[in-house]
């Protein structure tokens, strides 16, 4: 049976919690009627106030508590409903979560799980759409997992939660309703290995959480004109994959990474960097990058029409590396729904 | 107070100083490369703490930490070797003086971001109230916490939550060179403020060690017999400069007849004349006293001089909890 993103998020907490009286989840609205998009609907009536519950709106202190309770045996689960609201708990996250294993000599972790909704648009708007992935897979001692399937979603949220060190734990709206086989029980998924999503020997692209969709759209696309590129998935941005995107590139010559964040300083560029600079043998053409514009998001839906990069941009830019013209009107041509939402089912409020 | 708890303060004390003013005295060498904000003058509500405070009980600091840690029972060798960034340091040369940790005896860490470990030790205390284990979970802080966002929000959930948090605060006037003055509007006390939480207060001399004693050890039962968080605010002094061996008065940030005035009030001279005069000591006993600080100092320093620094390859290790990452 097909289960939604935001039911296999609620299947992996309630595993979780069923699994080791040690972890706790907690966020502003955990225990709301609306239960977080659904992801921790109802979960306090099954394991009580003590381990299921709402917070004051303070970020930063409940990050600091988080990681307190961890320090003494805990394991929490702490949910931002949008990624921007926990840019309050920046100086816990950076300073003491990061940190702690390192600055006492390896003394204790801080085994922590902090769940961040990245919004998009239908008027999200500059304050609550920030993909900011490369923010914490700058900072060493920081994980960042970014799913983009229903079963990734569990069961990569499961690896995090009884993962030893503390893990930023990216979701995407546009992806909460997407369905897929969700395996049942306690999976847990390790974290830092990507997925080989489509395989092919013209170019490598490499996406990760909902630019895995449009790019999924994009290499399907392709194929039915006789290109066959590798997608990979990457999961797991921080530790990242490189043994598999450098096999990948190695057979292709070609990167195309792209980015649901910002251009300037993103994890695309890093991937081009990295590959750049010690695979540069393997490469028969430019390292390419696709990523949000260095500006904010803006509101209204006829500002963000060009504003991210969907499947016609990513076929695009894989038809210019090989210098091939591509045809992409039929993509656009598809889309049955506005630009600013993921889907027919998607029609506010937020 | 029984002569012995009295007795402990004074031994305790007499150790903070002692240890304080040779980090003091042998800084010049240049074989403590890190910055060190002793605590010199402010020695009665760490040991006043330690002593109220059970072994199993967690505390949490920030940077100038070291009177904390070893009024909590942390190890001074370990301290000394950690200041000296050797492998033998309590975090094994990662920390320094700013990052003291000694969990054996409770000490669950310092840190060197002003407000950072108080929803920490906020943290802490939620399994003690889940599971009902006696334990409380102190947090030191100094006066310009309570300017801080995160204190009051670390506040606000103690209190909504009723942990088992003590909130001690030394108030010694100043942010680096910042009096109160610049920091607070004129009149307002900072245990009145932080009342508003809906939590006891309460404010005291900081340089009387028996009173600070009596006064956490009626906090510390109520606060495990499960009456929710308290504040606690002392009010004392900070003698040599901010961060450094120095005295720094030249800098006219504060006026000298405001320094010699706390000065007179020394807190450790203050207890041991007191104590001499009440024959819970006798001049010998204190004698006694120092003659065995001195020489667990002097073992202390030997040990780190002696030590060896971490191999260069320990600077990539501790990041995560497997090599992975």
């Amino acid at each position: 049976m097909a289960t939604s993103f935001a039911a296999a998020i609620r299947d992996g907490l309630a595993t979780a919690l069923a699994a080791d009286d040690d972890v706790i989840c907690f966020g502003l609205g955990t225990d709301d009627p609306k239960g977080v998009f659904g992801t921790t609907l109802d979960l306090h009536k099954q394991f009580g106030p003590d381990r299921v519950f709402d917070m004051p709106t303070s970020e930063a202190a409940m990050t600091g508590f988080a990681i307190g309770a961890a320090l003494n045996g805990m394991r929490p689960v702490l949910t931002h409903q949008r990624l921007d609201f926990a840019l309050l708990s920046l100086d816990q996250l950076v300073n003491n979560a990061a940190k702690w294993r390192f600055m006492f000599g390896g003394k204790r972790g801080v085994p922590i799980t902090i769940r961040m909704i990245i919004g998009r648009g239908w008027g999200q708007g500059p304050t609550h759409s920030q993909s900011l992935q490369s923010w914490f897979a700058h900072i060493p001692g920081l994980k960042v997992v970014m799913p983009t399937t229903a079963e990734d979603a569990k069961t990569l949220l499961l690896g995090a939660i009884f993962d030893d060190d503390p893990v930023i734990f990216l979701e995407h709206r546009w992806l909460h309703n997407m369905k897929g086989e969700v395996p049942a029980g306690d999976v847990r998924e390790p974290l830092g290995k990507a997925r080989v999503v489509r395989s092919g020997d013209a170019v490598t692209i490499v996406a990760m959480s909902y630019m895995t969709v449009e790019a999924l759209h994009a290499v399907d696309h392709l194929a039915a004109q006789g290109i066959a590129c590798d997608l990979i998935d990457l999961r797991s941005i921080r530790p990242l994959d490189w043994p598999t995107v450098i096999t990948s590139v190695q057979k292709t010559g070609r990167l195309l990474a792209l980015d649901s964040g910002h251009l300037t300083g993103g994890v695309a560029g890093e991937i081009v960097a990295r590959i750049a600079t010690d695979h540069f043998a393997s490469l028969k053409s430019a390292p390419q990058r696709l990523a949000a514009p260095d500006v904010p998001e803006a509101t209204s839906p006829a500002l963000t029409k060009n504003y991210h990069v969907r499947a016609e941009h990513i076929a695009d830019a894989v038809g210019r590396m090989l210098g091939r013209d591509v045809e992409t009107a039929s993509l656009v041509a598809q889309r049955t729904f506005p630009h600013d939402v993921p889907g027919t089912w998607f029609s506010g409020p937020f | 107070m029984n002569p012995e708890t009295s007795r402990r303060l004074l031994f305790d004390m007499l150790r903070i100083r002692s240890v304080e003013e040779t980090i003091a005295a042998r800084y010049g060498e240049q074989k403590m490369r890190c910055p060190t904000h002793l605590s010199v003058g402010q020695e009665a509500v760490a040991a006043a703490a330690g002593a109220a405070l059970r072994p199993t009980d967690l505390a949490v600091s920030g940077h100038r930490a070291h009177a904390h840690y070893l009024a909590k029972g942390g190890r001074l060798k370990a301290m000394i070797a950690e200041i000296y960034g050797k492998v033998t340091g309590c975090a094994r040369g990662k920390g320094g003086s700013m990052h003291l940790v000694d969990e054996s005896v409770g000490f669950m860490g310092s840190t060197a971001i002003v407000g950072g470990t108080v929803p920490v030790g906020v943290g802490l205390s939620y399994p003690m109230k889940l599971n009902n284990t006696g334990q409380i979970s102190c947090v030191f802080l100094g006066d310009a916490v309570p300017e801080t966002g995160v204190f009051f929000e670390s506040v606000n959930f103690a209190v909504v939550k009723q942990l088992p948090v003590l909130f001690l605060c030394e108030n010694n006037g100043y942010s680096v060179y910042s009096p109160l003055s610049v920091r607070q509007p004129p009149g307002r006390k900072l245990y009145e403020l932080v009342a508003g939480f809906g939590l006891e207060t309460h404010h005291g001399d900081g340089n009387d060690a028996r009173a600070v004693y009596a006064a956490l050890s009626e906090g510390v039962a109520a606060i495990r017999g499960g009456e929710g968080p308290r504040f606690y605010e002392f009010e004392t002094y900070r003698w040599r400069e901010h961060c450094g061996p120095m005295y720094d008065n030249d800098l006219g940030y504060r006026s000298v007849a405001e320094y010699e005035a706390w000065k007179l009030r020394d807190p450790v001279l203050a207890l041991q004349r007191a104590l001499i005069t009440e024959a819970i000591v006798t001049d010998a006993d204190v004698a006694d006293m120092q003659a065995e600080i001195d020489a667990e100092i002097e073992e202390a320093f030997a040990f780190a001089e002696s030590s060896p620094f971490p191999p260069p390859e320990d600077a990539f290790t501790d990041v995560y909890a497997s090599a992975a990452g």
